[in-house]
């Protein structure tokens, strides 16, 4: 590995770091879409008025990238309708009203594994998806059916984002849960290595994990640049590998998974209990108590924000996320979902943008991208509708993680622009070029 | 529950930096020089100055008004350009000349192109040269108050003819020339504060006055002092790092900007050595400028894992 990639120096604001994560107390309802991954969404597998408990499966994977429902309450299932979710797309919600017993179903045993394919199917089973935010069913990573051989297994420990420490809690609280998953990820697929990276920032969670190395694991310490977390930014940091445009990091050897992903897996081999509750970092500034809490899925944010004291000015803002890669929510009633890792109540104060001026041609937008993307010429190509320019300017390869907005003096809507010009170039594609 | 949340594309935090903040930074360096200039060439300095500047934000406001665009006098660009038009011109140049060499550089180069952003040449580098050309502004220098000029030549025109300033003086500016150019001192006092500021990058300053260092010593004796004298002389140290840096008018890539400080370097020496005018610097700058869109094409980031297999 030659150089870092570039990047950004944001403020870290980790307000909740050491903050062990509390649990939510039984919330009365909880509403669970069947879409908190990429793919098709689940298929409902109960019907209103079923009774279920905590870890029955309520939505069944539907074909290979799509993953299964648990319910993360014991209750009963009260309303089954449409949800908008954030992504702008609708998708079937289950509600459940939960009857305050957070009964455990019989169902959920410790899974047997004799082999790969066990492994395959106990993953599969857990319904892990990307934790990290992207939510990319995790059994499909490691192969979907048959297992693939891995040259580096990649933990990603990064957590570059703002705010955020529910990594790193989980990585202190859960380390024998990772411990076990990697154990037992090493010892049926054909893994090489196993790279842990975290920031440098994050000493508790470096500790922990420093705990497990062995001659396959190893941990490596990164500097806290944003976005350290990326998986191609992270993948070329800790092997030096470059994922080509359009491929995914197991073309070149690798699997990426976030370290709360591993966790989860660890959870499910040890008790069979799957993905029903989220650490999440909860944090603003018009949080009254900003801690880690651990939170049903399905539960609406409001009751997660009521449990940390409310809030202490107006709301101007909520976020899903992370305050770079976040997405903003019209009001707090959505659910927490399988990958929200924190969310984010901001005052006025905080939401307050400045109008954008006129682009002063200064670079720093195209100086601190990590993959060498120019934006300056991506607004013009896009003014003139010059996809062969939007092309040569790299839309294609954007991330959006939000560095060149960051850093922009006159504050212009880069990443909205490269997010235009990556659709744009999509239709294009998808009429067949020219 | 809180309704009617403000949505909107990530990120959802912004840097503190602004236009205006770079600007107020330019302003902030230029000021050492303003100060030196007002010392060495008296209070008429002071007013050149005031004048430009009035001129410049007055024109693009006005200019605004007229075609009804967003007004943008308050991101404090105008008053970079009247400031750097001042410290471009000698203290004793008639009042009716700035007005109209500062409204050649707002309206001329920078309205009438789009405003700022827009502008294919740096505006006060432009109307130097347009005042050079116009009214031979340069020719006439001023002298510092405190010393009996008798001749009228700068001493890079004296330069020309073999005569040689005190280094020192050179350095501290106690020489003939424009407000702003002469100290040396204040000019890198500046130019160092933009550098801690981030607000440019060493790429073309260090190369522009290397090669022109460095040409200065082959083409003039293999004289390393006669090459220390080039560089302190004339609008090089200036134009090196207020002029050159130009965000608009420069290439943004660290490869690029060290091919435009080379070629302006070189450029200059040809002017200085072989050209008619003693001073290549405002020459040097508007030719790179108008390649730049070239040298900005040519010298692209490298897309990462974006080649086709």
């Amino acid at each position: 590995m030659a150089f870092f990639l570039k990047g950004v120096h944001v403020p870290h604001r980790k307000n909740t770091a050491g903050f062990k994560g509390v649990k939510l107390p039984a919330p009365k309802q909880v509403a669970i879409p069947t879409s908190m991954h990429i793919g098709a969404p689940a298929k409902v597998v109960v019907s209103v008025g079923d009774e279920v408990k905590i870890g029955t499966l309520i939505a069944e994977q539907s074909g290979v990238v799509s993953s299964n429902v648990y319910s993360s309450v014991s209750g009963k299932v009260v309303k089954i309708e449409d949800m908008l979710l954030s992504s702008g797309k609708s998708a079937p919600a289950i509600m459940i009203e939960s009857d305050g017993e957070m009964a455990i179903d019989e169902n959920v045993k410790p899974p047997v594994i004799n082999s790969a394919e066990d492994l395959l199917e106990a993953i599969r089973l857990s319904g892990v998806v990307g934790l990290g935010g992207a939510g990319f069913p995790t059994y499909v990573k490691f192969g979907a059916n048959k297992p693939v051989k891995i040259q580096e297994l990649i933990i990603n420990g990064a957590e570059c984002e703002p705010y955020i420490t529910s990594d790193s809690v989980t990585m202190v609280e859960k380390s024998n849960e990772i411990g076990y998953a990697l154990s037992v990820l090493t010892s049926f697929f054909e893994i090489d290595r196993v790279i842990i990276g975290i920031e440098k920032n994050k000493p508790d969670a470096i500790k922990a994990m420093k705990k497990l190395e062995n001659d396959k694991i190893k941990v490596r310490v990164l500097p806290s640049v944003y976005p350290q977390g990326g998986e191609k930014v992270l993948v070329y940091h800790l092997t030096g590998k470059k994922i080509p445009l359009g491929k995914l990091p197991i073309d070149v050897g690798c699997v990426v998974c976030n370290s709360t992903t591993v966790a989860t897996i660890g959870t499910y081999l040890l008790t069979g209990m799957p993905l029903v509750e989220k650490c999440i970092t909860v944090d603003g500034d018009a949080v009254k108590t900003p801690q880690n809490v651990i939170a049903p899925i399905g539960c609406a944010l409001q009751e997660v924000f009521d449990f940390c004291g409310g809030f202490t000015k107006p709301v101007a803002k909520v976020i899903y996320g992370g305050p770079m890669m976040g997405i903003s929510v019209p009001d707090t009633s959505v659910p927490v979902l399988k990958m929200t890792n924190a969310i984010l109540a901001f005052s006025e104060k905080l939401n307050k943008e400045a109008d954008p001026t006129a682009c002063i041609k200064c670079g720093s937008c195209l100086n601190h991208c990590p993959f060498g993307i120019n934006p300056v010429a991506i607004a013009a190509s896009l003014k003139n509708n010059d996809l062969e320019g939007l092309k040569k300017a790299g839309a294609q390869l954007c991330m959006e993680c939000g560095c060149c907005a960051f850093v922009c003096p006159a504050k212009r809507p880069i990443v909205q622009n490269n997010k235009l010009a990556k659709q744009k170039l999509q239709q294009a594609n998808a009429k067949g070029g020219k | 529950m809180e309704n009617n949340l403000h949505l909107s594309v990530s990120p959802h935090i912004r840097s503190k930096i602004t236009t205006q903040r770079i600007m107020l930074d330019v302003i902030i360096a230029l000021l050492p020089a303003l100060i030196a200039g007002t010392v060495i060439f008296g209070i008429r300095a002071l007013l050149i100055t005031a004048v430009c500047i009035f001129t410049c934000v007055a024109g693009e406001f006005v200019f605004n008004v007229i075609t009804k665009k967003q007004q943008t006098v308050k991101d404090l660009s105008a008053v970079v350009t009247g400031l750097l038009l001042a410290l471009n011109v000698p203290a004793n140049i008639p009042v009716w000349q700035c007005v109209i060499g500062s409204l050649f550089a707002i309206i001329v180069v920078k309205c009438v192109f789009g405003g700022i952003g827009c502008n294919i040449v740096n505006p006060a580098i432009t109307a130097r040269v347009f005042m050079i050309i116009a009214f031979g502004a340069m020719a006439k220098a001023a002298f510092p108050v405190n010393v009996d000029g008798v001749s009228g030549a700068t001493p890079l025109a004296d330069l020309q003819q073999g005569v040689k300033t005190e280094i020192l003086d050179l350095f501290l500016g106690r020489i003939g020339g424009s407000i702003g150019e002469t100290s040396k001192l204040a000019l890198l006092l500046g130019g160092i504060y933009l550098l801690a500021r981030k607000v440019i990058t060493w790429q073309i300053p260090v190369t522009f006055i290397g090669t022109v260092f460095v040409m200065s010593f082959l083409l003039d004796g293999l004289s390393l002092l006669n090459a220390l004298y080039w560089i302190l002389s004339g609008g090089l140290f200036i134009g090196a790092f207020f002029m050159a840096t130009d965000y608009v008018t420069s290439p943004s890539t660290a490869w690029g900007k060290v091919i435009f400080g080379v070629g302006a370097g070189l450029l200059t020496a040809i002017i200085r050595f072989y050209g008619n005018y003693p001073e290549g610097v405002s020459f040097a700058i508007l030719f790179m400028n108008i390649l730049n869109p070239y040298i900005e094409n040519a010298t692209q980031r490298k897309l990462f894992g974006g080649e086709v297999k």
